[in-house]
């Protein structure tokens, strides 16, 4: 597991808990102040986050199917490259994703940008 | 690890499309490659050629890998370059100029030279083709025909195979007079029997072609210029212009030098390596397996798939069985369709023919025991797809031939693609138009999965499949790659279902995770997830190891998803008979959850809609019913009318054998949703004949059992499978065909396309005549399902895990 980065001046992380809340290889939806995020636990242990509603028809992804690096949102079947958020096939808006990582102590961190005041 | 050297020699369609599907299987990983191409060009789709001699494509227009590819992709070509020998102790090419290119794996993929009859006066001095004699095999060909046509008036095209008639009409079009000579009574011998070569002929006549049957050309005229050709008989015509088109003979030059074993074309087994050496392969027009010699672009591919299989490790164990030759043709703008044999061989085979002189069409079928075995279709291109499907899978055709012979249906296969517009629409799901996929197959999409995967086309419902298939045929020019991804259970195991079957089974792969490893090279793969779930939950029964994350959302919540994310709760109404304590809770539940809609289904239940997740499992609670199962792959609901004891018409207890089908079948899995209905009398109320599994009852005690119906994107009339006297029998047979089903469908395939794909007839064989002997296994397997059932709605009391019904676990202040 990567060992968690330090954030930018204009970000700031945030703890959203232990990573067993999230079942292996699915997805879960996490509200952080007014950010809807879909954090995802992978098979192989790597953990992704990214927007949690689709771009297409606002899917919540978080209910989606991941594997292999791709997630299917699981109303219409538009899937996206989980590490970039790219689109994979047809044409799509990008998701926006977010760094995040596993603490030593198995703690979901995420880094999102300081909400502007 | 240190790269391996392979070779290809030959850089035509073979060669170039190995390397092409090589590097897409991530063989650029293991293999430094290397190509020989004899031609200094890049790669060509070399069927086009007769659109650059019309005039219809650029010479630039039909290149497939401009020389950039090559480069681009670290794939050194020695174009212009002539391999001269293998010397196989060494493992080194030997090419003109003096170069010297070892290999670890060589592949040959020479293709094919024409033949030269032997005619005075065809040749030089220097045994290359005189002036004003062409070949026409490849592109430099082309050009220079091209470039002499400019200032001919009369040309003799010597031959009037497929290659000569497409000669003949590209110097037509180039306003030369134009004689075909062939040696044969009628055109296209190969390809066609003799009543369609003399149609063919006079469709060709009308557009002013000079044919001259019948006759060997004996000697070419004319010192300095060619001025005439003189046939055996003493006859002569005079022409300035002679192209020689007398058929394509495979090039095994450099094989027979190099020792190895060669017949017609390079032998091979089917690894597709050389019966003497198997570190070298052939591939396409030069190599001949079990006896054959292909001619044409489907069965090079199909070859190409297998040997990239292995040569990239991809599967190790590929093997090429042969290709069922099928093809469509334009032949100077007349529609051609040849599959198979062109005449009967036995004395069972039975010959169905149609002729209409007057608009030049011709169908004739040749077919053994209820299957295709050859077929040439003239002149009509709108029941050709339909045949030539029906030859390539090998399917049962109706007992009615007329059916198949001239798409009386209305399914959409049969529609002629090229008089849509441009911007019609094709996949009705997705809103895409006919422009759109045309564009996709121009960028390169070549299989009705690329062409799906790029336009998003026939991803909804799934109906218009067939007509995108003809699209791509259409835009396509022959160019179709016979996708294997079609022949997969799921895209991301490279098995069709019985392999898939029978490694799940001797491995004992439980889990779909062990799937992906034993059988994906640890790739796991989210398109296939759910297919292998399903497929291992039928297969293990009880001994399934079930993964979650395998589960689409509806399986994980037991509820089906709507298009704002909540859910939708139809509670099991056992064949649509509810009671008013029933409807109470259900009224209750829905005025306490703030239902948005309660909806009486079209499956004869109540659907209470717009229900979040995480209020599920009290809503489940509360209605203390069992699920419905109407989110799921998986029996739905059996319809019923009410049946003998209270409708004066009817004739048998409906109502009652259809709570006994539900109570049964209750969450049994399948392949896709399957739902039946019952029907007290043939005036049928509860619509069974279009019902994936329906039952009518008829007067005397007994039933009529329908299979494969369907009233949805789709509208299909089930087959009679069987009529019963009893409902026990009635449930027997249908669990039979449920099981037979679940085992033998692929994922996400309707029973309307099963029965259709399997044939009625052959169903009745194995389930009712036990043609295979497992019915006691059938019967066994679909008990023990039975007997598994569970309600899924328990989990809401005792979830899998914690967060089974939560959507958003925490909040965090931001």
């Amino acid at each position: 597991m990567m060992q968690a980065k330090r954030p930018t001046p204009s970000s700031q992380m945030y703890d959203l808990g232990p990573i067993d809340q999230i079942p292996l290889g699915e997805g879960r939806q996490f509200q952080i102040g007014h950010t809807s995020v879909a954090v995802f636990r992978a098979r192989d242990g790597r953990v992704f986050a990214a927007q949690a509603q689709c771009p297409h028809r606002g899917g919540p992804l978080a209910d989606g199917i991941i594997g292999g690096g791709q997630l299917h949102c699981p109303l219409h079947g538009y899937k996206f490259e989980l590490d970039t958020g790219k689109p994979i096939g047809a044409e799509c808006n990008a998701l926006k994703t977010f760094p995040v990582t596993v603490t030593d102590k198995c703690q979901i961190q995420i880094e999102l940008q300081r909400p502007e005041r | 690890m240190k790269k391996q050297k392979l070779v290809v020699v030959g850089n035509g369609m073979a060669g170039a499309r190995l390397v092409e599907e090589v590097l897409e299987k991530g063989g650029g990983d293991r293999f430094d490659i290397s190509m020989f191409g004899e031609e200094p060009h890049g790669n060509y789709n070399r069927i086009l050629l007769s659109g650059v001699l019309s005039g219809t494509h650029g010479q630039d227009d039909i290149y497939i890998n401009p020389l950039e590819w090559y480069e681009n992709n670290d794939v050194t070509l020695h174009a212009g370059v002539r391999a001269i020998g293998i010397d196989r102790k060494a493992k080194t090419v030997y090419a003109a100029g003096g170069h010297l290119v070892p290999y670890d794996k060589l592949v040959v993929a020479t293709g094919s030279v024409p033949f030269m009859p032997p005619i005075d006066g065809l040749s030089a001095e220097d045994g290359s083709l005189r002036n004003g004699v062409f070949g026409f095999r490849t592109l430099d060909d082309c050009a220079q025909m091209i470039d002499y046509a400019a200032g001919a008036r009369n040309v003799v095209v010597i031959g009037g195979g497929l290659l000569g008639l497409e000669a003949a009409r590209g110097l037509l079009s180039r306003g030369l007079n134009v004689h075909v000579v062939h040696l044969e009574a009628y055109l296209m011998e190969t390809q066609l029997d003799s009543q369609a070569g003399e149609l063919l002929k006079d469709a060709l006549d009308d557009m002013g072609v000079v044919f001259h049957l019948e006759k060997l050309t004996t000697s070419i005229l004319g010192d300095d210029r060619v001025t005439g050709i003189k046939f055996k008989d003493g006859s002569e015509i005079d022409c300035d212009m002679v192209v020689v088109s007398a058929g394509i003979r495979p090039n095994v030059d450099i094989a027979r030098i190099s020792g190895l074993n060669v017949r017609r074309g390079i032998l091979v087994n089917d690894s597709l390596s050389c019966r003497n050496d198997p570190d070298v392969f052939a591939i396409g027009e030069c190599a001949e397996h079990r006896g054959v010699v292909y001619g044409l672009v489907a069965p090079l591919w199909e070859q190409v798939s297998v040997l990239a299989d292995r040569l990239t490790g991809r599967n190790p164990g590929a093997r090429y069985h042969g290709s069922r030759v099928s093809t469509k043709l334009k032949v100077m703008g007349v529609e051609l369709a040849v599959a198979g044999v062109k005449e009967p061989e036995e004395d069972r085979d039975e010959v169905v023919t149609y002729i209409e002189p007057s608009r030049n069409i011709y169908k004739k079928l040749i077919v053994r025991d209820g299957h295709i075995i050859g077929a040439i279709v003239l002149g009509d291109g709108s029941s050709a797809p339909r045949l030539l499907q029906a030859f390539d899978r090998n399917e049962t055709l109706p007992d009615t031939r007329a059916e198949i012979l001239f798409s009386l249906d209305s399914q959409p296969t049969a529609m002629d693609v090229s008089s849509l517009p441009d911007s019609a629409q094709i996949c009705n799901c997705n809103g895409v138009a006919k422009s759109q996929i045309i564009a996709a197959v121009n960028g390169g999409a070549r299989s009705l999965k690329a062409v799906c995967d790029a336009t998003r086309a026939g991803t909804g419902c799934g109906s218009c499949k067939p007509l995108i298939q003809t699209t791509l045929e259409f835009a396509a020019d022959g160019l179709i790659a016979d996708d294997p991804a079609a022949h997969y259970f799921v895209p991301g195991v490279q098995m069709a279902k019985p392999e898939l079957v029978e490694a799940i089974r001797s491995l004992e792969l439980k889990s779909v995770s062990s799937v992906f490893d034993a059988l994906a090279g640890g790739q796991e793969d989210a398109s296939s997830k759910a297919g292998l779930a399903s497929l291992l939950k039928t297969l293990w029964g009880s001994e399934y190891e079930d993964e979650r994350d395998a589960r689409f959302i509806n399986d994980r919540v037991h509820a089906n998803i709507q298009r704002d994310g909540t859910f939708s709760v139809a509670p099991r109404i056992y064949g649509g008979i509810t009671t008013p304590a029933q409807l109470r809770r259900i009224a209750d539940v829905a005025e306490k959850y703030d239902a948005r809609m309660v909806k009486i289904t079209g499956g004869q239940r109540l659907d209470i809609l717009g229900i979040p997740k995480e209020h599920l499992p009290d809503v489940w609670k509360e209605l203390d019913m069992p699920s419905g199962h109407a989110y799921a792959k998986a029996f739905r609901t059996c319809k019923t009318c009410v049946g003998s004891d209270f409708c004066r018409f009817g004739l048998g207890d409906s109502a009652k054998l259809g709570i006994d089908i539900e109570k049964r079948f209750q969450g049994v899995e399948m392949p896709h949703k399957v739902k039946m209905a019952v029907s007290g009398c043939p005036r049928n109320c509860a619509e069974a004949t279009v019902k994936d599994v329906g039952l009518v009852a008829i007067e005397g005690g007994k039933w009529e059992m329908y299979v494969g119906g369907a009233a949805g994107a789709n509208v299909r009339k089930g087959d009679v499978l069987c009529v019963v006297d009893s409902p026990t029998d009635a449930i027997k047979y249908m669990s039979r065909f449920l099981q037979y089903y679940r085992e033998n469908a692929k994922h996400m395939e309707r029973t309307y396309g099963f029965v259709e794909r399997i044939g009625v007839e052959r169903l009745r064989e194995i389930l009712m005549d036990d043609a295979e002997g497992q019915n006691d296994r059938l019967d066994a397997e679909m008990q023990a399902s039975v007997e598994a059932y569970s309600d899924p709605w328990q989990e809401g009391a005792n979830p899998v895990h914690g967060n089974q019904f939560v959507n958003t676990p925490t909040a965090v202040a931001g």
